[in-house]
């Protein structure tokens, strides 16, 4: 068998799909994708090719998500749903350490990596883009916990073969096309006459895995249809969102009067913040067990959209929720940039998706953009 | 990202010191002298840098280092019982272990006040992540202009470092102002909230660093005071304050604007964040 | 008042208090002829809360406490006043009378211009006059300012 290299492109038929899950499981990887559940499709461990969304569709608008029987057979005919990676690289709860009392003092010591590697399939290109967004998060932290599982996991992309009615990739530059950073990245082809992956290898360790997989050798032809799905996913985007200056124009306008206008409607209820794939903030509890001779530390996901968040003695610094959701949109899509040098919006949509009554981030965007009250020139320094 | 995270340190673990001593400040506030459990670790921070202390089953605040950076065998920290965890700090007994993560955060440019007045303005338990800053232009006081000291408290009652500050005071290459907000007839010294102070502080303004830490508001209206008397603002250095969990830029809660107070703050360019003082519930 | 005789110090002199730099020198010196010394011993009241106001000082050595005394509770002070500063406003404001308890904690030296003649020198000459109204509003301002700010206890948890 020839040695695949970075680069390389082959056809992986349909029925082989199930080779291509034991390649995985025999390399020692736990593979994690989407699934039905629930009434949506989430991220969970996919045993076999039935338990990925075969058949399965979603409809999306603001507020609004429907899982849809589609007329094929795809594995992933969909775009994305209220789950991201990062409920597995940054879980929602997780023990940082754990102390035992030894007289008056205390030995902390840090939760050891344990559990196989995770294989993430279906990564989408916006994923892809968030995972990398929490990689600079966390590796600026030096948080070892998050670089540990980061660095043994193994992301399978799989390029979108249509947008939901929420998604604005194309705006925010991070999709549909899957970028160079990834293991392995498909494209689902599927015609009356033929179900077939299209794969590229990203990495070394792609390559591996796809050493005692059956693949067919990829045309032309074949780059071509590639080429044709991606431009007519790009060509589908539910929504647009001018991004250019938009750092200056929200850092600028923290008075606009619509911040006001959607702090009326949000309900404080931090769907946005969970379902969000680049949000990050967390909080840390003390747990002690009943003897009190030992101590669990923990963290779990946080959001700005709480009011214990801002908290300072005792009062909260963002009190009403205009501000709340001007802090979690100015980070999002223009401090950040002074953070971490990019916006911290991937386009996704499932912040308006999951928006309970429907706010939608590029609506919001596009209103200050639209009616900037007098401007006020920031001295940066 | 590649490679492992293996022999990465983790920055989430505090290390275990001791409580060597515990000195009253206040009805409310202590000063915790901590000592490293074990080895001689030599300690450096940077005056007005903070770090994060732990108490076994209780939690984790952040507080400022007010001890002698000259010291490096010792942090000292002075803790005012404000909420759950610094309530338990605050009663915690010679001997007690307290976890230590850090030091964390910027400090007090002092070099870019070597050869100009220094103006320090603090404000209630803004005077402890200043002391060590005062310590440090004191050891190397010819190197520095006029230094002058403006400190306000609540109540004559609330003031730190009372046998320190009597000390200062005598000191013929320092002027400490000392002033509370109310006070009974026992008090003979000043009574004024600190902006008070300010017109008799004597610095040429335009050859003079400010260092501001209080409440928000008050080193507002400092800030204020010292570039209408023609202070520059870049040159006006002012201390934050902000909930925080982590002190590593992970955690979100003490962003102000584009900063992560925990590491582009505490202390920052009064420039820098002057419009975002002014700016509501950011 | 438990105002003693001027001492033999050196004479004050108006001019040289910071209220009325930059002020037309010819009315300065109009003030002046109403202006007489005051010196006060530590612990002598300039003026008690509820007596009539019939007195503007302007402060030249020494300090001197605003005090509100309450029912019930401690004598309390709530602003100190030392060399360069004014006190007093409530000559200007019917019914003139004190708002407050202003105390000498330091023996202090004052020059104090007599209320009634001020307010007529004030009067017969407008123009002056309210340019001593601008002199003294900032002052009244910021000391409202404080007032509040302290009121804000900013020092609270």
């Amino acid at each position: 068998m020839v040695e695949l290299a970075v680069g390389d492109r082959r056809i992986l038929a349909r029925s082989d799909f199930p080779a291509f899950l034991d390649a995985l499981n025999k390399l020692g990887y736990r593979v994690v994708g989407p699934t039905v559940r629930d009434g949506a499709i989430v991220y969970g461990p996919i045993d076999r090719v039935e338990d990925l969304p075969v058949g399965w569709t979603e409809r999306q608008e603001a507020g609004k998500y429907r899982l849809e029987r589609r007329g094929d057979e795809a594995l992933f005919g969909y775009a994305v749903g209220p789950h991201s990676w990062k409920k597995y690289l940054f879980p929602a709860h997780e023990r940082l350490w754990t102390a035992s009392r030894k007289e008056s003092r205390f030995v902390p010591a840090p939760e050891p990596a344990d559990g196989p590697p995770l294989a993430f399939l279906g990564v989408r290109a916006c994923e892809l883009a968030a995972i990398a967004l929490q990689d600079h998060v966390f590796a600026k932290a030096g948080d070892v916990a998050y670089a540990t599982r980061r660095a043994r996991a193994l992301r399978i992309a799989v390029q979108c073969g249509q947008a939901g009615g929420t998604c604005f990739c194309v705006s925010t530059g991070t999709g549909p096309a899957v970028g160079p950073s990834h293991d392995l990245a498909l494209t689902e082809i599927l015609t009356a006459e033929r179900h077939v992956f299209f794969v590229e290898v990203g990495s070394p360790m792609g390559a591996r895995v796809l050493a005692s997989v059956p693949l067919g050798p990829a045309s032309v032809e074949d780059e071509r249809t590639v080429e044709q799905i991606v431009a007519r996913t790009s060509a589908s985007m539910g929504r647009t969102m001018v991004v250019s200056g938009i750092r200056d124009l929200l850092v600028n306008h923290p008075e606009h009067p619509r911040w006001e206008l959607a702090g009326q409607r949000c309900l404080a209820c931090t769907n946005c913040t969970m379902a969000c794939p680049t949000c990050f903030c967390q909080t840390t509890e003390e747990v002690p067990d009943l003897s009190g001779e030992r101590v669990e530390r923990w963290r779990r996901w946080d959001s700005c959209f709480n009011s214990a968040f801002s908290e300072l003695h005792g009062t909260p610094i963002r009190k009403s929720t205009s501000s709340r959701y001007r802090q979690w949109m100015t980070h999002k899509l223009a401090t950040w940039h002074d953070q971490f040098g990019s916006s911290g919006c991937v386009g996704c949509g499932r912040c308006i998706t999951w928006c309970p009554v429907g706010i939608d981030i590029t609506e919001e965007a596009a209103a200050i953009r639209a009616s900037p009250p007098p401007q006020v020139v920031e001295e940066r320094t | 990202m590649s490679g492992s995270a293996e022999g990465m340190p983790n920055p989430w673990l505090p290390v275990p010191y001791s409580v060597q001593e515990r000195r009253s400040e206040t009805p409310d506030t202590v000063t915790l002298v901590l000592a490293p459990g074990a080895g001689p670790a030599p300690l450096r921070f940077g005056p007005g840098q903070f770090n994060m202390l732990y108490l076994f089953g209780i939690g984790e605040v952040p507080i400022s280092i007010c001890g002698d950076p000259a010291d490096s065998q010792h942090y000292v920290h002075t803790i005012r019982s404000a909420g759950r965890i610094s309530d338990a700090l605050c009663r915690v007994a010679p001997g007690a272990t307290v976890g230590v993560r850090g030091p964390y955060g910027t400090g007090w440019p002092i070099r870019e006040a070597v050869g100009h007045d220094v103006v320090i303005v603090a404000g209630g338990l803004g005077l402890p992540p200043l002391r060590p800053a005062l310590l440090e232009i004191l050891r190397h006081r010819d190197r520095y202009g006029r230094v002058e000291v403006i400190y306000g408290a609540r109540s004559p009652k609330d003031l730190v470092y009372y046998d320190q500050i009597q000390a200062w005071r005598s000191r013929p290459d320092l002027r400490f102002q000392t002033t509370v907000d109310t006070a009974g007839h026992d008090w003979h010294g000043d009574v004024g909230v600190v902006t008070t102070r300010l017109p008799d502080a004597r610095f040429e303004p335009k050859d003079t660093v400010a260092f501001l830490c209080g409440p928000e508001i008050m080193m507002k209206l400092t800030a204020q005071a010292l570039v209408q008397r023609g202070v520059d603002r870049d040159a006006i250095w002012v201390s934050l304050e902000r909930n925080m969990k982590c002190a590593i830029g992970l955690c979100g809660h003490c962003q102000f604007g584009a900063d992560f107070v925990c590491r582009n703050g505490p202390v920052v360019r009064y420039r820098a964040v002057e419009r975002a003082f002014s700016t509501r519930e950011l | 008042m438990t105002a003693t005789p001027a001492s033999s110090e050196s004479p004050l002199r108006l001019a040289d208090h910071p209220f009325v730099w930059g002020m037309d020198p010819e009315f300065v010196a109009r003030l002046s002829s109403i202006a007489f010394e005051r010196s006060f011993e530590s612990g002598a009241l300039l003026v008690r809360e509820g007596d009539p106001a019939e007195e503007f000082w302007l402060l030249f050595s020494g300090k001197v406490a605003m005090e509100i005394v309450l029912p019930g509770r401690p004598r309390t002070t709530i602003q100190t006043l030392g060399s360069g500063d004014i006190v007093g406003w409530s000559w200007l404001i019917e019914p003139f009378v004190s708002r407050f308890d202003a105390r000498a904690v330091k023996p202090t030296r004052a020059l104090g211009l007599r209320a009634s003649r001020l307010r007529s020198l004030m009067d017969a000459d407008p123009a002056r006059g309210y340019h001593l109204l601008r002199r003294l509003l900032p002052v009244i301002a910021e000391r409202l300012e404080n007032t509040q700010l302290q009121l804000l206890d900013l020092h609270g948890r």
